[in-house]
């Protein structure tokens, strides 16, 4: 097997699930109504409670600790697409966001399930019963919110149009792609997102939305590579400001 | 999570003077039986009022409760503290859901006592209203806060109104795990490393004194109303709480060798009762009537929240859209 393959594939499933699930841990208290905070927040405990799983089988793998290696790591040492680092914004991005990642997730997962390497086939048989629910739930406000108001479809519209080149970035080949799909460990990011859209826009032909433009097209790249926006270093600076005080201590 | 001093509608000698006198007797006879009263059942219009305005206050200091806490899940050290406290705090929000519905079982929407939060009408626990500095003041507020609300909660669950006394019962099953992990983070800070013991000392003098106005003043010089408990609406007194919060957890606190800013603090052995230096009740006034160091901060959170997620309900109720199907 090889593991430094497998290691980059975790690496960045568990960046994206860690930020995204922080991110998502923001809307407690903001909601737009406290369905919605709940339900964020039930989402942010899935996502770190998988980013844990993924982190601890890296652990396994010969990486440090979970704790030390989430929240002593700077932000070019992670791994994690930039759309799951933008700040929340308004509901509308949130929710798009939400939209079009867990659609991929959902894939993804279902995908790995089948995957050469045991302990990750296990756990994503786990995961992905858990994202069901998240891609539920972003449809169903997709589908409500895409077809409601004046004001509703166009936020989301524009939204949709910013969030779109940064979704693209999720499928930012890996370095190891070749080994990766060789191994059988994944099937590959450029399958993945060809299902991904028709996944998206089978929900969007649903709604007044329209999928955004060619122009908008060009993917983000970098994430997966270490090149960040300005926006995650502070977010990390903020999660580790009580452990970095002493990472030796037992909270 | 809820203490007692709750602020009642000022009643007036004849605010029972239009009931039915046949009625009154017959709700004041099931109440004795110790029977629940349920949203369809007759009730005098003041039992209704008070309860709508107990149950609000509860409901409100559920959410904005969620937000000193709140700001802590983002910087929760290590990824077992970070997921309790994201659970935690998303019970908070949860209560509010659930005391919010069994208000409006009794004529008032969660919208307009919403709007009475935000434009300072109806008010919520006092403690609220101080920040939260330190990961430790997280930690009190998880342990000893929730442990109080406890208190005053389970002696509420025994009350005379069905939908809040449910309520109550499944808020205090929560809490208790609340309790239970703020417990776990104390240990660990007050058994830590120094940095670690200063901090949560730290934490405890500065909450030391919101924790004792928690319950509410004094029952020396807190406006008793004898018809509220006769109707079981508020069911203990506001001391007979905060001795019991004492007895419980003032030797666990100096188990864990935290010292407690007071130093009359003690239990005199012939009477069994704790003795403590006297809160500052104008302190206590004051804050509650909005000059606390959070409460602007507070309710410009939650104006904004409110503010921000507008067109969110409106779309929601946009009558041309399509009905979607809940989840299987």
């Amino acid at each position: 097997m090889n593991t430094e393959a497998l290691k980059d594939l975790l690496y960045k499933m568990a960046d994206d699930q860690l930020i995204l699930g922080h991110r998502n841990s923001e809307w407690t208290g903001f909601g737009p109504l406290l369905e919605e905070d709940i339900a964020f927040s039930s989402m942010a405990q899935d996502k770190v409670g998988q980013s844990w799983q993924l982190y601890k089988i890296l652990n396994d793998l010969g990486e440090s600790d979970p704790d030390t290696v989430a929240f002593m790591r700077n932000a070019d040492q992670f791994h994690n697409c930039q759309l799951v680092e933008l700040p929340n914004g308004e509901y509308d991005f949130s929710l798009i966001r939400h939209f079009l990642f867990d659609t991929a997730e959902l894939i993804r997962f279902t995908m790995l399930a089948n995957s050469s390497y045991e302990p990750l086939a296990l756990l994503a048989k786990k995961i992905k019963g858990e994202i069901k629910y998240h891609k539920m739930h972003a449809d169903i406000w997709i589908k409500q919110l895409g077809s409601a108001t004046e004001e509703s479809i166009e936020r989301l519209q524009e939204s949709f149009n910013i969030a779109f080149p940064y979704a693209l970035g999720i499928f930012e080949p890996s370095q190891m792609e070749e080994e990766i799909i060789n191994e059988g460990l994944f099937e590959g990011e450029e399958k993945l997102k060809a299902a991904w859209l028709a996944k998206v826009s089978e929900i969007i032909d649903k709604t007044s939305l329209t999928l955004p433009e060619a122009s908008l097209q060009t993917p983000v790249y970098g994430g997966r590579y270490g090149t960040h926006t300005d926006n995650l270093q502070p977010l990390l600076d903020e999660m580790s400001e009580v452990f970095k005080m002493d990472p030796a201590a037992d909270w | 999570m809820y203490g007692g001093g709750n602020v009642f509608e000022t009643m007036k000698a004849t605010a029972l003077g239009d009931e039915d006198p046949v009625k009154l007797a017959e709700f004041e006879a099931r109440i004795d039986r110790g029977e629940k009263i349920e949203p369809t059942d007759w009730m005098p219009q003041l039992y209704r009022k008070q309860l709508i305005r107990m149950i609000e206050q509860h409901a409100h200091s559920e959410i904005i409760g969620a937000l000193p806490e709140g700001t802590w899940i983002t910087r929760a050290p290590g990824f077992k503290r970070k997921l309790a406290l994201m659970a935690k705090v998303q019970d908070e929000v949860g209560h509010g859901q659930l005391l919010y519905s069994a208000a409006e079982t009794l004529g008032k929407s969660r919208e307009s006592m919403l709007d009475d939060l935000v434009s300072g009408k109806s008010k919520y626990s006092n403690i609220f209203n101080y920040p939260a500095f330190t990961w430790a003041d997280s930690c009190f507020i998880s342990w000893l806060v929730d442990a109080g609300a406890i208190v005053n909660q389970v002696a509420n669950s025994k009350g005379s109104y069905g939908p809040y006394c449910r309520a109550l019962e499944r808020i205090c099953a929560e809490e208790s795990f609340h309790l239970k992990y703020g417990h776990h983070c104390v240990i660990h800070l007050a058994t830590g490393t120094k940095k670690q013991r200063e901090m949560m000392q730290a934490a405890v003098n500065r909450w030391w004194a919101p924790m004792m106005h928690f319950f509410g003043p004094s029952d020396k010089i807190s406006v008793h109303s004898e018809i509220l408990m006769r109707w079981k609406v508020k069911m203990a007194s506001n001391d007979a709480c905060r001795q019991q919060f004492l007895d419980m957890y003032v030797p666990k606190i100096w188990e864990l060798g935290l010292t407690i800013p007071d130093d009359k603090l003690q239990k005199n052995p012939e009477t069994g009762e704790w003795e403590f230096t006297e809160p500052d009740w104008d302190e206590f006034k004051r804050v509650i009537n909005g000059d606390g160091p959070c409460n602007k901060e507070r309710l410009a959170v939650r104006k904004i929240a409110e503010e921000r997620g507008r067109w969110v309900r409106k779309a929601l109720l946009a009558p041309k859209s399509k009905y979607v199907t809940p989840l299987a």
